[in-house]
């Protein structure tokens, strides 16, 4: 299989998975119970992206970081803060005379500015916290998220980030090709950093330090690197989040949040970014869509199913996770990857993609 | 008249009130092939570690052809402490991270084979590629520097096939036998281009087989790539066969030093270190 046709059969199937979306959209009417469909293929890509980034730090880097629903929310914020129209201003910040930023940026150089915030963030505090080890930088970088949380909701920076009221009114995106296009631009940008010279010095972090920093790599150099750039990523994902919520809170952004996303990473693979895209979409249908029934009551004739009542969709949850973690620790792909050319190889033709989500559409 | 190489002046290493290394003067020369040997905790690796960057000594120095690239003095509480010799001579602090001591040419290997496990055998040769790099974060993501890229692969494959590892290219590097493993890591060592090679006990659990092929090994990039090598080493034949001078090493101090023959029948180093085993 030589370069040209794998990218060729690759951009076709780009195109078929988004005029697939396309069709989709137009044909599903939003009271069908298939609307579903949409919201989850939405999220889906939006967590995806979250979990590659997250994916980059922990299974390429090695470092065991649990802030990234911290540097969402600063995306999230950023994004909602900036881009909400001049107009509109005055309502949302209600409490706050209208806020203290009087001008409204674009939302495509929202986002990048939501990136930018997050990146700088991760840059500062990395400086102190990048020199911990294992789980003295997962609790450092969950401490980090749980004070951004808190100080966002912080009535003094009211003006600024609306304490804990919500940022609403900014622009949101029409089609769900939006939120694909855009995560599968940033995915395909963290591949690419995986498979460049700096990727193969952040594997060999990952394996062993001592003997990569004896191959002359620089080490707090290469992981503030793998920091930023995971955090600029989870920025843009909270940017993209902002818009599909069409409403921004800082609560939302809690440690549970952060497990999700740690939760896709294991399920996909630690190490695998296919793996991660995969499983971001098994995850926000199961949580959101098919798993749902778990939370109502069921009669059958007049026998009440047990069990089934609210909340005990995270019951399955749990079970679920320790199933995973007990007997299928590689999680779905392990640290392998899925290629096109690597499935034309094995099936023959078969396709499924995996550059825009990897979703294996129903 | 041969360049000094690498120089070990006065190095004190003391782990809280446990001197390690104490007082360790060392001379290395052009293309000469050292040994350092003594019995186990004598403080051989640590000495390593210091000239590495791994440690900061707790007193003395280190020269690199000439050029200082490590001193330190006793400090804080260390200068309560500190109970070795020539204290006061060293003013100031240079402690380079390991990194920047590979960078200067000072490639080494380790006492237990750390290669990079998930990877193969050809990805760990070109991770030591990656120090010699001049395209930056962006440049490389967008894979810009396709011409340095292809320079690195054909470099790395190049140094596979003169350290003859070219047939277990694409094996995983933990899927080899020992030996090999071994190898491959003088070879990594090798890849970021040393003009002195510390090699850490390579013979460490090798059979005499696989012991005679390292030797012949050594001798032989010494005098393809015109190195240098300082080693440790607990397999005398080994030693003996190859060494142009030896240090022996007991309790951190160094006891002798010399030609092979001169080691060999040193009464000291006999009781010291050979022991009962001067059969050996």
């Amino acid at each position: 299989m030589n370069k040209k046709k794998e990218i060729l059969i690759s951009i076709a199937l780009i195109a078929a998975v988004l005029a697939v979306l396309r069709v989709l959209e137009l044909n599903i009417p939003p009271t069908s119970q298939w609307a579903m469909l949409l919201t989850v293929l939405k999220k889906g890509s939006i967590y995806a992206l979250v979990a590659v980034s997250m994916n980059l730090l922990n299974g390429f880097t090695g470092l065991f970081s649990l802030g990234q629903a911290g540097f969402m929310m600063i995306g999230a914020y950023t994004y909602g803060v900036l881009t909400i129209p001049v107009a509109d201003r005055e309502m949302v910040y209600m409490y706050y005379d209208g806020g203290i930023i009087k001008f409204a940026l674009p939302a495509v150089l929202g986002i990048i500015a939501a990136g930018l915030a997050a990146a700088l963030f991760a840059f500062l505090i990395g400086l102190p916290v990048l020199r911990l080890k294992s789980d003295y930088l997962a609790i450092a970088t969950l401490g980090f998220a749980e004070i951004m949380r808190a100080l966002f909701q912080w009535d003094t920076l009211g003006p600024l980030t609306n304490g804990s009221n919500m940022i609403r009114n900014y622009p949101t995106f029409k089609t769900i090709l939006f939120p694909f296009i855009a995560s599968g631009i940033c995915i395909t940008l963290i591949v690419l950093l995986i498979n460049s010279t700096y990727g193969r010095a952040f594997k060999a972090i990952r394996d062993d330090e001592i003997a990569a920093e004896a191959m002359g790599i620089n080490l707090a150099h290469h992981k503030r690197i793998a920091f930023t750039v995971s955090s600029f990523f989870a920025g843009i994902s909270g940017a993209l989040l902002a818009m599909f919520q069409t409403n921004v809170q800082a609560k939302s952004f809690n440690s549970a949040m952060t497990y999700e996303i740690l939760l896709i990473v294991v399920i996909g693979g630690i190490g695998s970014v296919t793996g991660s895209c995969i499983s971001a979409f098994l995850f926000i249908a199961c949580s959101e869509w098919l798993l749902r029934f778990l939370d109502e009551t069921h009669k059958i004739g007049d026998f009440t199913v047990p069990l089934m009542r609210s909340g005990f969709r995270k019951v399955v949850f749990s079970i679920i996770i320790m199933v995973i973690v007990l007997f299928f620790r590689q999680g779905i792909m392990g640290t392998k990857e899925f290629s096109i050319s690597g499935i034309l190889s094995r099936f023959g033709g078969k396709k499924k993609n995996n550059k825009e989500g990897g979703a294996p559409l129903q | 008249m041969k360049e000094n190489v690498l120089k070990v002046e006065n190095v004190t290493m003391q782990f809280g009130g446990v001197i390690a290394v104490d007082n360790m003067n060392i001379v290395v020369n052009e293309k000469e092939i050292v040994s350092l040997i003594g019995p186990n905790g004598a403080g051989k690796t640590t000495a390593f570690n210091v000239i590495t960057g791994v440690y900061a000594p707790t007193n003395g120095a280190v020269y690199f052809r000439g050029k200082k690239i490590v001193e330190n003095y006793p400090q804080g509480k260390m200068k309560k402490l500190y109970k070795g010799e020539n204290n006061g001579i060293y003013k100031s602090v240079l402690s380079p991270t390991p990194d920047k001591i590979t960078k200067l040419g000072i490639a080494r290997t380790f006492q237990n084979i750390r290669l990079f496990k998930s990877q193969t055998v050809f990805e760990n040769i070109l991770i030591a590629e990656h120090l010699r790099r001049t395209s930056n974060l962006f440049t490389a993501t967008f894979h810009m520097n396709r011409e340095e890229e292809k320079n690195m692969r054909e470099e790395a494959d190049r140094l596979l096939e003169i350290l003859e590892l070219s047939d277990v290219r694409n094996e995983m590097a933990t899927s080899l036998p020992y030996g090999k493993q071994r190898r491959l890591e003088i070879a990594r060592a090798m890849a970021t281009k040393p003009s002195l090679l510390l090699l850490d006990e390579p013979a460490a659990g090798m059979n005499p087989q696989e012991t005679d092929e390292l030797t012949a090994f050594i001798g032989r990039i010494r005098d393809d790539f015109g190195l240098t090598i300082f080693m440790i080493e607990h397999h005398m034949d080994l030693v003996m066969e190859i060494s142009d001078r030896i240090y022996v090493l007991d309790f951190g101090k160094p006891i002798a030093e010399g030609i092979p023959e001169e080691i060999q029948n040193n009464p000291r180093v006999i009781e010291a270190y050979l022991g009962g085993a001067a059969d050996e």
